[in-house]
């Protein structure tokens, strides 16, 4: 097309020229509304949540934003459950609103885990029994009035007023909501707005925690600059592939990179021929989505604002962030770039390596339970690579599963590290976890069966998701990715099973820290989590298969 | 003029504001860097619409101004509650948690 027939295109003489037919020419959407329902329940829900913060007094608001929050999650799920019921993740699955999102199997299933995921993260952010009553009012772990300068008077009569920070909930549903869209994105304006929409709310939450404010704060701050600095270069990486495939839709992209297109016009023409956009933008997008998931070389975040934010917080961030955005990158290298497989599985190869060794190895050193589950949860995300590297039918559904079962040891070791406080809240030094084991022996098997799953030990969810990536990477050509695998598993069991020796056979301290008996929201998160590491290890078939159904992309 | 031009000049703009988030201090110059990113990425979408002669980058454009003006508002209000509780907003000051 000529500069001057696509200057037309948008001014004099075109399409507004001919004042009385335009209107007619604009076809008005078409959005499947039931077909995105689950998304948006909980942003409506959300919404919903924000007029509750202006209306409703400020005692009744804990209980009718938790309220509203469960009822919102649940109605969600059942919606995935009811869509997937329906056929939508495997013989009718599609493209809806317009090619924005796709409904399809690794899509239901993502979001169903998210759904489930945020739900038993609300029941650990409701908890108000741990900390001790502060003048009289049940406080949670969040700040009392987070604009309050810490250990000023205003937070004083803050706390002694009794204001608890009932904003997290509408924060965590619009995260949610912005993880529901992030892996059934189907274009990549909709990715980057899913993208800000779930990061925007994790920033804030990680900002608030009650105790040791200061940490928090700079938690978020790191948080907030390495997180908008990732999605500018995810940004710059999408105007280079737009540039290059002249469309954001997935499938024109995919045309364009597999040369299928049809309809090649000058413009076209000139700029698909052009690997360097190609090429600079696909690396760029990768980046910011390795950024969320958490993999060498961009992990340097992950420890510093799993330490700093609010325990159930990084429990939610753990779990709820990796499962959207591997959702994401799936999607990206499925259906966008199988025509460049041969020049990003190398670099994926490199990142997988590294992302594996590195978590297990520098894991070894940690001294804080929440910055080695922190550097735990880099070594996962490169387990998980190594079957997102598969390329095979049985990567996509190795990766769900393993993603499924992971998310709720996550939440559920975040919750157990909430129980174990001293006089300054939450006591995460290790030394002081010696022998807990002796002191309570219930938390600490709790949290010894927890580790057991992370390490990957059989009949847990964690050996039946390890063992379903590796063979799926063997199968799809990565065997040596499997030998360093099963090396970095071998790694990191070390450091798991040091901190079980440490709670079960060391003399616990004579001014150890306390074990808080939690309400039964936390009873609830632990509960699940041990049932659900104890059902994916013992009879892992029926969510295999459930995996398997689930594990075809729509194009 | 040629848009090709325009993709140089946002490369540019988004290589300058890049160095400045790795060599500056203040978190809130940091932050503007990383606007001025945002807004190279702009330049280039509109640049590539225009070659395309199709209006998707255009309309992404608008969405990122959209996207950067709401990442002000968490992002000043992160920065401003730890500058007042620390009276500095340097990155470097900011080391409470290290390995």
């Amino acid at each position: 097309m000529s500069a001057t027939a696509v200057h037309s295109l948008w001014t004099t003489n075109g399409l507004w020229a001919t004042a009385a037919e335009p209107v007619a020419k604009i076809d008005s959407p078409q959005i499947e509304y039931s077909l995105i329902a689950p998304t948006l329940i909980v942003i409506g829900a959300a919404i919903l949540g924000i007029l509750i913060e202006a209306f409703v007094p400020r005692k009744s608001r804990y209980y009718v934003q938790l309220f509203l929050s469960v009822v919102a999650l649940v109605a969600a799920f059942a919606a995935v459950v009811a869509l997937a019921a329906d056929g939508r993740g495997t013989t009718s699955s599609g493209i809806v609103a317009m090619g924005a999102l796709a409904v399809d199997g690794p899509a239901l299933f993502l979001q169903g885990t998210i759904l489930l995921a945020g739900l038993v993260a609300i029941f650990t952010f409701a908890e108000r029994r741990l900390d001790p009553e502060a003048h009289g009012n049940r406080v949670d772990s969040f700040a009392a009035q987070a604009a309050s300068v810490p250990g000023s008077d205003s937070e004083k009569a803050a706390v002694r007023a009794g204001f608890t920070t009932t904003e997290v909930f509408p924060l965590a549903l619009f995260a949610i909501g912005g993880m529901l869209v992030f892996p059934s994105a189907n274009d990549l304006l909709t990715l980057f707005i899913a993208l800000e929409v779930f990061s925007l709310p994790l920033y804030l939450l990680c900002a608030l925690a009650r105790r040791k404010r200061l940490m928090s704060q700079e938690a978020a701050v790191k948080y907030f600059l390495l997180g908008a600095f990732s999605s500018a270069f995810l940004l710059f990486g999408i105007a280079l592939l737009y540039g290059y495939a002249g469309t954001v839709s997935y499938a024109g992209i995919a045309d364009v990179v597999d040369g299928t297109v049809q309809n090649v016009n000058p413009a076209l023409a000139g700029t698909m021929g052009n690997d360097a956009l190609l090429l600079i933008g696909a690396a760029l997008i990768l980046m910011g989505l390795l950024f969320k998931v958490g993999a060498v070389p961009f992990h340097m975040w992950t420890p510093d604002v799993y330490q700093g934010a609010p325990t159930p917080v990084t429990g939610f961030m753990a779990a709820a962030t990796k499962v959207a955005a591997f959702g994401a990158l799936l999607r990206l290298l499925y259906v966008v770039l199988p025509g460049l497989r041969w020049d990003w599985r190398p670099v994926m190869w490199g990142v997988a390596i590294a992302t594996m060794l590195l978590g297990a190895i520098v894991a070894i050193t940690q001294t804080d339970i929440k910055r080695l589950l922190a550097y735990s949860s880099i070594a996962h995300a490169g387990f998980i690579l190594a079957g997102v590297i598969a390329t095979t039918p049985d990567g996509i559904s190795s990766v769900l599963f393993y993603l499924g079962a992971y998310s709720f040891v996550t939440i559920g070791a975040f919750a157990v590290v909430t129980l174990v406080r001293d006089a300054g809240g939450e006591a995460t030094h290790l030394s002081k976890w010696a022998g807990l084991g002796r002191r309570s022996p219930l938390v600490a098997a709790v949290f010894a069966v927890f580790l057991l799953a992370f390490a990957g030990i059989p009949l847990t969810s964690g050996f039946a998701g390890k063992f379903a990536v590796f063979k799926a990477a063997a199968e799809g050509g990565a065997g040596a990715l499997v030998v360093v695998g099963v090396i970095s598993s071998a790694i990191a069991a070390f450091f798991y099973i040091r901190v079980i020796v440490l709670m079960f056979f060391s003399e616990p301290k004579p001014e150890g820290p306390t074990v808080a008996v939690p309400s039964p929201l936390t009873m609830t998160a632990i509960g699940v989590g041990v049932a659900v590491t104890l059902v994916l290890g013992v009879a892992p078939q029926y969510f295999l298969d459930l995996a398997n159904q689930a594990g075809v992309f729509v194009r | 003029m040629n848009p090709v031009n325009y993709l140089y000049l946002a490369s540019l703009l988004f290589a300058i504001g890049a160095t400045g988030v790795l060599i500056r201090r203040n978190a809130i110059v940091v932050f503007m860097c990383i606007e001025l990113m945002l807004n190279a990425c702009n330049l280039a979408l509109v640049a590539f619409s225009r070659m395309h002669g199709n209006l998707d980058g255009q309309i992404i454009a608008f969405f990122t101004m959209v996207v950067a003006a709401a990442e002000v508002v968490v992002g000043l209000a992160i920065i401003v509650s730890l500058f007042r509780s620390r009276h500095s907003a340097s990155v470097d000051d900011a080391s409470l948690m290290k390995l």
